[in-house]
C-alpha cells in the first residue's frame, strides 16, 4: 500500500494514518448512520484486485453518469438523473453558457454589459464543448482559452491572511489579479499573452522524454509596466463535467486526508485550502485550479466578473476586473437594466449557469474490463498516483448520495519537490480524456515515445508535475509533449 | 384552428382501436420514424433540385422557389425531432442537420454590425466563400473546391458549436441572408444576384453557389443515412425492437418529455423570451420559427397517438401509446390527451399570429406583452404536458426500467445508491 518506503516505516505510517482517518472520519460524516458509514467505507476502499473491474466502476458518477455515445459531445450531456424540469434549467443554462455577450449599450439589453476588460465573450469560448481549453502552440498564436493570473509576493501580514483564507493572493497593483487581453471599443486591452516553449529533455529509465516548458510573457502592457516582481501563472480553462459531484463531497472526507506535515511519510503533504464563501464564511476551497472558490456559484460569478467583465449579485462591480489605477474603464457604459435587476447578470441568470455547471454529466468509464486498462490502474495505485488523486468518494447524504469517482482531491499539495511551494491543486484526471472538440485519448494511451505534437494540448495538472513526489515522477512517464508550468 | 380540430378528432378516433402490446407500439413508433425521415429526405431532394435550378439560372423566381422548397422541407423534418433524446443514434447525428444558432461569418459575408472579430471564435469571420483556404490550429483546410467533404470538415471547426457549416440552418442562411431587422419586421433579404456570376453581388458568386449545392447534397446524404437506420434491420430500429419493450417505451416517453420541456419550452423558447434576443430564434434568417415550433409540437402528437399524416396525404398509423395508456388508466389518458391538444392549440395560435400579425422575432421583443404571451402559452402547454408524461411513465410502471436499476455484481451498469 505504501510504495518505495522501507517496510517498517510503511507499516508505521499506515498505522498513523489509520488512526487519524478513523478519528477524523467519525467527525467527518455526520450525515451517515453507522450502517451507512460501514457501506461507504467498504465501497470507497482502495482497489486491491486488478484482475477485474470493480463494482460500480463503469457508472463512476452514480446515477448521474451519462451513458450517451462517446464523441465530441461527450462532456455536454446533463446528469442522467435530472427530472424534466431540471433538464429545462440545464438547457437554459446551456444557452447562457454559449451566449456571446456584447458590450453596452446594445439593442439586446438583457445580454449586454461585456467588459470593459474581458478574456472571452462567452463561457463556452474557453470551455470548448464543455471540455478544457488549450495553450497556444507558440508565440504567434493568441491565448484564447488560457488566461494569466497576476500576483506579487505577499508581505508577512498578507501571507498570514492568505493562510487564514481571507486573501487568495496579492494582486498586481494596477493590472489586478488577472490579465484581460481584450477590451471594449475605445479602450486598450491590458496586454497580450505570449507563450514561448523551451524543450527540456528528461531521461527516464533508458528512454528520453522531451517536455516543453512554457515561458509566459506579457506584451504591450497598456497601463504601464507591470511591477517587476509580478508572478505570472497561466491557467487553461478547466473542463466542466462532474463539478456538482465535487461540490457534494463531504468536507470531512477531504479533511480526513489532510496531512500537512507528511506524518505518514509518503512524501505527500496535502493541506486544505480555506477561502471565504459568498457570505464571508470560511469554507473549503474546491474550485478553480488553486481552489479559489468554495462553491460553483462563487466560481461562476468570479468567471463572469474576471473573464467577461459582467456583474452578478456576488460580484456587483459592473467594471469587472478594471482597477482604480486603470482610469477610464470604470466609467464605461455598463449593461445593468433596472427592469432585469441591479446587475448585468441578474440572480436568476447566474443561478441557471450555476445549475448548468453543477450538472454536466461524467461519461461512463469505458473499457473497465480491458486488461490494459486494469494494468494501468494497477500501476496508478502502485506508484502512488492515488495518494493525491483520490479514486473514490461517496457524496453527502443531502446530495442524494451519489458515488463520485473523481480521482481528485480538494487539498493543496506540498510534496518533496524542489519547486517553490505555492498553492497547489489537483484537477481530476478523468476529465482530461474525452471531449475537447478535438481528437483525444485517455491518458493511459499516451506513449512516452510519441513524437511531439505541435498542436497538442497541455494539461496543467499533469504538467504541474512538481506536485508529484520525485519518486513518482520518475515512473509517471509524462507524455513527451506535456508542458510544465 | 381548423387544422387543430381535424387532428384532435383524428387522434381521438384512433386511440382506442387497438388492443395494445408494447412491442406493437414500438413497431408503430419505428414506422412513423421511417416515414418521417423518408418525407424529410424527399423534400430535401426537392430542395436540392430547386437549389440546382437557382444555381443554373439565378432569378427572383428561382430564389423564391428554393426558399419555398426549404420551408416545405422543414415541416416533415421538425416532426421527426420527437425521435431525439430517446434514440442515441439520432442524437449523435442530429447536430449535422439541424445545429443552431450559427455564426454566419464562418460561411459568407456579413453586415458590418456583426463585428469583424470574436476574441474566442477565430473562425467568426472566416468567410469560407471568399477564401480558398481556412487555417485551423496550424493546419490548413483546402477549400478551393467547396465540396460536401470540405463543409463537413468545417462543421464545429475549432470545437466551437456555433461554427455550423452544414444542415438546414446553413442552407437557410445562404438562401435568406442575415435578418438585420432585429426584433423588427422582416426576414433576411439576400438578392438572387448573390448566386449570379454574370451579375454578381456580394462577391464570389460561383463559390457561394458551390457552397449551397454542397450543403444541399450533404443534407440529402445525411437524411439517406437516417432513413436507412429506420428501415427493416436498420440500426435505430434494431436498437429499439431488439431490447426490452419497456425500455423502448421509456425511450419514447423520455424523448417526448425532453423535447417538450428542455429543448423546446426551454432552450428554444424561454431563453429567447428571457433575453429578448432574436439570435435565440430557431429559424432566424427566414422567420420560419413559428412553423418549426409548431411542427415540433405536432411531432410529439404523432408519436403519442401513433399516427402521422404524410405530406402526400397518406397516413401512417398503428397501435399507439395513447391506446396503451387508455387501457391502463382511462382518466390519465384523458388528461394526457387534453394537455397535448391544448399545447397543439397554443402552437397553432402562435403560428396563426406569425402569419397574420407579427413574426416570431417580434413576439419576443421586450415590452411586447401580447407577443410574449403567445410564446409563453406554448411554453406553459409544453411544461404542463410533461407533468402528465411523467404520470404516464409511472402508470406504465416504467420508472425502474432505466439503467440505474439493479446493482448486482454482474450488472456493469449498477450504481451505488
Amino acid at each position: 500500500m505504501r510504495f518505495s518506503a522501507p517496510l517498517s516505516l510503511a507499516v508505521l505510517a499506515a498505522v498513523v494514518t489509520a488512526a487519524f482517518a478513523v478519528e477524523a472520519g467519525e467527525a467527518a460524516r455526520e450525515d451517515l448512520n453507522e450502517k451507512d458509514r460501514a457501506r461507504v467505507e467498504k465501497v470507497t476502499r482502495p482497489a486491491a484486485d486488478f484482475s477485474a473491474a470493480e463494482r460500480f466502476e463503469r457508472m463512476q458518477a452514480g446515477a448521474a453518469t451519462s451513458t450517451k455515445r462517446i464523441n465530441a459531445d461527450a462532456f455536454s450531456h446533463p446528469s442522467a438523473n435530472l427530472e424534466f424540469s431540471d433538464q429545462q434549467r440545464f438547457l437554459l443554462g446551456n444557452g447562457l453558457f454559449r451566449k456571446e455577450w456584447v458590450s453596452a449599450p446594445s439593442s439586446t439589453q438583457a445580454s449586454d454589459g461585456l467588459g470593459p476588460f474581458f478574456n472571452a465573450r462567452a463561457c463556452q469560448s474557453c470551455h470548448f464543448k464543455d471540455g478544457r481549453g488549450h495553450a497556444p502552440t507558440g508565440p504567434g498564436e493568441e491565448a484564447v482559452s488560457l488566461l494569466v493570473r497576476l500576483s506579487v509576493p505577499p508581505t508577512e501580514e498578507e501571507e498570514r491572511e492568505i493562510l487564514a483564507g481571507f486573501l487568495s493572493s496579492v494582486d498586481e497593483p494596477v493590472y489586478g489579479g488577472q490579465l484581460q487581453d481584450f477590451a471594449v471599443a475605445g479602450l486598450p486591452a491590458e496586454g497580450r499573452v505570449r507563450i514561448d516553449y523551451e524543450e527540456v529533455t528528461v531521461p527516464l529509465n533508458g528512454e528520453t522524454v522531451s517536455l516543453r516548458e512554457p515561458k509566459v510573457t506579457i506584451e504591450n502592457p497598456a497601463y504601464g509596466s507591470l511591477r517587476p516582481d509580478t508572478m505570472l501563472s497561466a491557467r487553461v480553462a478547466p473542463p466542466m463535467i462532474g463539478l456538482g459531484l465535487l461540490e457534494a463531497i463531504d468536507q470531512g472526507d477531504i479533511l480526513a486526508r489532510e496531512d500537512p506535515d507528511d506524518a505518514d511519510g509518503n512524501g505527500i503533504s496535502g493541506r486544505a485550502r480555506w477561502v471565504q464563501d459568498e457570505n464571508g464564511e470560511l469554507r473549503l476551497g474546491r474550485f478553480g485550479w488553486k481552489g479559489n472558490a468554495a462553491t460553483i456559484k462563487q466560481q461562476t460569478a468570479d468567471a463572469f466578473s474576471h473573464d467577461m467583465g459582467l456583474s452578478t449579485p456576488l460580484q456587483p462591480d459592473h467594471w469587472g476586473e478594471c482597477t482604480a489605477g486603470e482610469g477610464a474603464c470604470r466609467t464605461m457604459p455598463h449593461g445593468a437594466q433596472p427592469q432585469f435587476g441591479a446587475e448585468e447578470v441578474p440572480a436568476d441568470l447566474l443561478d441557471l449557469v450555476t445549475f448548468y455547471s453543477q450538472n454536466l454529466a461524467v461519461p461512463a468509464r469505458r473499457d473497465v474490463d480491458n486488461p490494459a486498462v486494469l494494468a494501468g490502474k494497477k500501476i496508478f495505485y502502485e506508484t502512488g498516483c492515488a495518494g493525491c488523486h483520490t479514486p473514490k468518494y461517496v457524496t453527502r447524504r443531502d446530495a442524494s448520495r451519489k458515488k463520485a469517482l473523481p480521482y481528485r482531491d480538494c487539498r493543496r499539495w506540498n510534496s518533496c519537490s524542489s519547486a517553490p511551494v505555492r498553492r497547489r491543486w489537483q484537477p481530476p484526471l478523468r476529465r482530461i480524456a474525452a471531449a475537447t472538440g478535438l481528437p483525444s485519448q485517455p491518458i493511459s494511451r499516451f506513449s512516452p515515445t510519441r513524437s511531439k505534437r505541435p498542436g497538442s494540448r497541455a494539461h496543467p495538472s499533469i504538467a504541474n508535475s512538481p506536485s508529484l513526489p520525485l519518486k513518482m515522477r520518475s515512473t509517471a512517464r509524462l507524455p513527451k509533449w506535456r508542458a510544465r508550468w | 384552428m381548423k387544422l387543430f380540430m381535424a387532428l384532435a378528432a383524428a387522434a381521438f378516433g384512433v386511440s382506442s382501436t387497438y388492443a395494445e402490446e408494447p412491442s406493437a407500439v414500438l413497431d408503430t413508433y419505428a414506422d412513423i420514424a421511417l416515414a418521417g425521415y423518408e418525407d424529410s429526405l424527399e423534400t430535401a431532394q426537392s430542395l436540392k433540385t430547386a437549389v440546382e435550378a437557382l444555381v443554373a439560372k439565378p432569378s427572383e423566381e428561382s430564389l423564391a422557389a428554393a426558399r419555398q422548397a426549404w420551408l416545405i422541407a422543414r415541416a416533415p423534418y421538425q416532426q421527426t425531432e420527437a425521435y431525439r433524446f430517446g434514440n442515441a443514434i439520432v442524437d449523435e447525428w442530429e447536430g449535422r442537420v439541424n445545429a443552431w444558432p450559427l455564426d454566419e461569418g464562418l460561411i459568407d459575408y456579413v453586415d458590418a454590425s456583426y463585428g469583424a472579430e470574436s476574441d474566442t471564435n477565430t473562425f467568426y469571420t472566416v468567410n469560407v466563400i471568399a477564401n480558398d483556404h481556412v487555417s485551423v490550429g496550424g493546419e490548413t483546410i483546402d477549400a478551393s473546391n467547396i465540396t460536401p467533404d470540405v463543409i463537413r470538415s468545417l462543421h464545429e471547426v475549432g470545437g466551437i458549436e456555433a461554427n455550423v457549416a452544414t444542415g438546414y440552418h446553413a442552407i437557410e442562411f445562404l438562401l435568406w441572408g442575415q435578418d438585420l431587422n432585429g426584433t423588427g419586421r422582416g426576414a433576411g433579404n439576400r438578392p438572387y444576384t448573390d448566386f449570379d456570376p454574370a451579375n454578381c453581388t456580394g462577391g464570389h458568386c460561383e463559390r457561394r453557389a458551390q457552397y449551397l449545392t454542397a450543403a444541399a447534397d450533404l443534407l440529402v446524404s445525411d437524411l439517406e443515412e437516417m432513413v436507412a437506420n429506420w428501415k427493416e434491420d436498420g440500426e435505430a430500429r434494431k436498437a429499439l425492437l431488439d431490447g426490452d419493450p419497456n425500455a423502448g417505451l421509456t425511450a419514447i416517453l423520455t424523448g417526448l418529455g425532453s423535447l417538450s420541456y428542455g429543448e423546446l419550452a426551454g432552450e428554444r423558447m424561454k431563453l429567447g423570451l428571457l433575453l429578448n434576443d432574436p439570435e435565440e430564434e430557431h429559424d432566424c434568417f427566414s422567420d420560419n420559427t413559428h412553423n418549426s415550433h409548431f411542427y415540433d409540437v405536432l411531432g410529439i402528437h404523432n408519436v403519442y397517438f401513433g399516427r402521422y399524416e404524410r405530406p402526400s396525404g397518406e397516413t401512417v398509423e398503428g397501435p399507439s401509446l395513447a391506446a396503451l395508456v387508455r387501457e391502463k388508466d382511462p382518466a390519465l389518458a384523458d388528461e394526457m390527451e387534453a394537455k397535448l391538444n391544448a399545447t397543439l392549440a397554443a402552437a397553432e395560435a402562435l403560428k396563426m399570429r406569425a402569419e397574420t400579425v407579427e413574426a416570431y422575432d417580434q413576439m419576443i421583443d421586450e415590452g411586447n406583452a401580447e407577443g410574449n404571451a403567445a410564446v409563453q402559452a406554448v411554453i406553459d402547454g409544453l411544461v404542463d404536458q410533461t407533468r402528465s408524461l411523467e404520470r404516464v411513465i409511472a402508470a406504465l410502471s416504467l420508472t425502474g426500467v432505466t439503467i440505474e436499476g439493479s446493482d448486482s455484481l454482474d450488472n456493469p451498469d449498477a450504481v451505488f445508491q
